[in-house]
């Protein structure tokens, strides 16, 4: 399998998202790049002084390139920093290193005052939509803040803005007086969607934005989003953990692995030609619904061992080799660069030196890593 | 309007094999707001070694149906109708020591959140230990032997030494796994899991699954499931029921509920679910408006406020009538099986793809 791997250097190089600008210049120019961004926690600890003794590796060195209009979808399982990164492009959290590029502009440790006017273009709506919206403060208020503070003024005033706002997102216009508590769950997001869109964003981080919500009140988000970025054309960052809930919202999507981006593409690229075996691994737990009893060729099985390594000291060389049934030496002593691999589209990068087929199917065996389960299942197999 | 309700029950005395089995089951809080209707007369059967899942979004009553029956429920505030039968032993009468007798014996339960239902005080062995000591009377060293021996048997690695560690040390995937070691020590014939992996990442998800579905092949239990994800459920269980409001709508097994649905809900949750291989160019379909409040439970059918299909029907019946929930395969809707049948067929069907 290793050998009839040629990694397309050039390619490669051409298609690594630094120079895309370069690359990507007769299309249009990308909204937002992001180059080899990190962001270290500090861990503290010891007595009687306290210093730094290690650091949480949050998110070590990732590229990406969302362009105008695009859904960009972000998704890993816990503690891989995917919402680190949301925090670190909207600016709410200063990054350790890397560059991030808003419209040619560089706002990487860009003060307040130079960042103002674009955090009216860079929107967030937040996971909780209990916490995220203040409860002293009316419906009107607060999806009017954004333009106060960026001194918006809309014709026909601003209030006239809310309501219609709040039309856009399915609202009845009558409710800018309430508070949040007089609304559900789902309502209450649809309120942060109406305030991310007050200042007329050109990007959206959406961080998990349906997974407090309950199944069918989900869709209804869900296609809200999809009908604003496709009438309004706002870029979206769409970061979640559910597999199909990203799928059906974006258009390209990035899987990170412990601070890192170990596989990015088209989601057909993604979904149905995955070369990273962790990617593999992540799709196929994915519990489904089989609605029929159709002749779909069955998905293939994989069980990882254990949980995610701890970020404060991550495995060297390639983050996933401790759970992945390919490691070899190499995968420890080298860490794989994001390329294209042979046999990829282009844009369809992968950070590994061994990679799988490019197929879903079920193989001729399954790969059970977890060795309490493979123990059961030998057990019942020979009886 | 509940006159009608308690009919659905009554029809049906408890079926002979049945191991588990609830009838006629009203959970009732009293708030500062008034009366929470959280179980409605629900009943419900489960044979030994079966899995029934339990799927329904938050509020539907799923979870308060399972405190329910292991006594867990706050007494004060509660008060709670109708008959639970565990293996010939009626649980709702029953006095708290004999209930004491039940949990963590012959019933054990896994929760949602491993770190909030393990002691933060105890090592993970001593938790694990506790009930074996307690209910079979053996001693404390051999408890502790048989601790170690089932968290080797759930996947921990180094078990002696991991069972002296506090919850703490462990990872979330380790906790459920803990957990899952603590509710089978005594060996017990029914199995509560409250969302056992909603907490968990995906893959740690899988590997859970799995390891349920194997020890329950090692140990017969009966598994009761409780989730609000439809693929958990598929991949888990052989009979599904699905809850709304604080009854159950439909209920069958895997296939027919997946495959052939015939409430109006069950639909909806098919259709507004997005599937790793479902169409891209159709839209979700999502159920409109939200549950219900249970302080004010809609009259007739719960679900009819959200129904699009209710002109179908005609008349008020949906507004006045609650539907009946047969006894085995079927669906509470005032639709007829025709009806039911054509709407799937031709206008829920295509969408499922």
């Amino acid at each position: 399998m290793s050998e009839d791997v040629e990694k397309d250097v050039t390619a490669g190089a051409t298609t690594l998202p630094a120079p895309r600008a370069a690359a990507g210049e007769g299309s249009a120019e990308p909204l937002l790049v992001v180059d080899k961004l990190v962001k270290h926690f500090p861990v503290k600890g010891g007595f009687p002084v306290r210093r730094t003794i290690g650091a949480v590796q949050a998110v070590d060195g990732i590229d990406l390139t969302v362009h105008v209009g695009e859904s960009f979808g972000l998704v890993g399982e816990s503690g891989c920093g995917k919402s680190t990164t949301g925090r670190l492009i909207t600016r709410l959290l200063e990054p350790t290193g890397g560059r991030i590029t808003y419209r040619g502009r560089d706002i990487t440790h860009a003060s307040r005052k130079e960042l103002a006017p674009v955090r009216s273009e860079i929107q967030m709506i937040f996971q909780d939509p209990y916490s995220s919206l203040n409860p002293r403060q009316t419906v009107g208020k607060i999806i009017s803040a954004p333009m106060e503070i960026n001194g918006i003024d809309p014709t026909g005033g601003r209030e006239k803005r809310v309501r219609e706002l709040l039309e856009i997102v399915g609202l009845n216009p009558e409710h800018y007086n309430r508070f949040p508590h007089e609304f559900s769950g789902g309502q209450r997001q649809r309120i942060g969607v109406a305030r991310a869109l007050a200042s007329e964003p050109k990007l959206i981080v959406a961080d998990e934005p349906v997974s407090a919500l309950d199944v069918s009140i989900q869709a209804q988000v869900v296609n809200l989003l999809q009908e604003v970025q496709r009438e309004l054309g706002i870029a979206f960052l769409f970061i979640a953990h559910d597999l199909a809930v990203v799928r059906h919202f974006s258009q390209r999507v990035a899987v990170m692995y412990l601070g890192k981006v170990i596989e990015v593409g088209d989601r057909g690229s993604i979904y149905t030609r995955p070369r990273h075996p962790y990617t593999h691994a992540l799709l196929s737990a994915v519990p489904e619904v089989e609605l029929e009893a159709s002749g779909k060729p069955p998905r293939e099985r994989i069980r990882l061992a254990g949980d995610v390594p701890s970020p404060i000291s991550p495995p060297s060389g390639c983050r996933f080799r401790t759970r992945c049934w390919k490691a070899q030496d190499k995968c420890a002593q080298e860490e794989p660069p994001l390329v294209r691999l042979s046999g990829n589209k282009d844009g369809h990068l992968t950070a590994c030196h061994f990679p799988e087929d490019p197929t879903t199917e079920a193989r001729d065996e399954d790969i059970v890593l977890d060795p309490a389960l493979a123990a059961l299942e030998d057990a019942a197999e020979g009886q | 309007m509940t006159t009608s309700t308690k009919e659905s029950g009554a029809v049906a005395p408890a079926a002979p094999g049945a191991f588990l089995s609830v009838r006629d089951l009203y959970v009732r809080f009293k708030t500062e707001d008034g009366v929470v209707k959280a179980v409605d007369g629900l009943s419900f059967d489960l044979e030994r070694g079966k899995t029934l899942g339990i799927v329904g979004e938050s509020g539907s009553g799923k979870s308060v149906t399972n405190l329910t029956i292991l006594g867990l429920h706050n007494p004060m505030f509660t008060s709670v109708e109708g008959e639970i039968v565990l293996d010939g032993q009626e649980l709702i009468t029953a006095r708290e020591s004999e209930l004491e007798k039940v949990r963590g014996n012959k019933a054990a339960m896994i929760f949602q959140d491993p770190l909030t239902a393990l002691s933060p005080y105890y090592t993970v062995g001593r938790q694990i230990a506790e009930p074996f000591w307690k209910h079979t009377g053996a001693s404390k060293k051999a408890a502790w032997e048989r601790a170690v021996e089932m968290l080797g048997k759930v996947g921990i690695p180094n078990p002696r030494q991991r069972a002296k560690d506090y919850p703490h040390q462990f990872s979330g995937g380790m906790r459920q796994r803990a957990m899952i070691a603590m509710a089978l020590v005594c060996d017990p014939d029914l199995l509560i899991a409250d969302e056992p992996t909603t907490a968990l990442d995906v893959t740690v998800q899988a590997q859970i699954l799995d390891l349920l579905k194997n020890l329950q092949q090692e140990f017969g239990s009966a598994i009761v499931f409780i989730t609000h994800d439809l693929g958990v459920i598929a991949d888990m269980a052989d009979d599904i029921m699905v809850m709304y409001a604080g009854g159950a709508v439909e209920r069958g097994t895997v296939d027919q509920v997946l495959r052939s649905p015939q409430h109006p809900y069950t639909w909806g949750l098919l259709n507004s679910m997005p599937r790793l291989d479902s169409d891209l160019d159709t839209p979700l379909a999502p159920i409109p408006g939200a549950p219900p409040s249970l302080l004010r439970p809609p009259s007739g059918c719960r679900f009819h406020p959200r129904c699009t299909f209710q002109a179908e029907v005609g008349g008020a019946r949906c507004v006045d009538e609650l539907p009946l929930l047969p006894p085995g395969r079927g669906g509470a809707c005032h639709l007829t099986a025709e009806q039911k049948q054509t709407i799937f067929v031709e206008q829920i069907k295509p969408r499922l793809r």
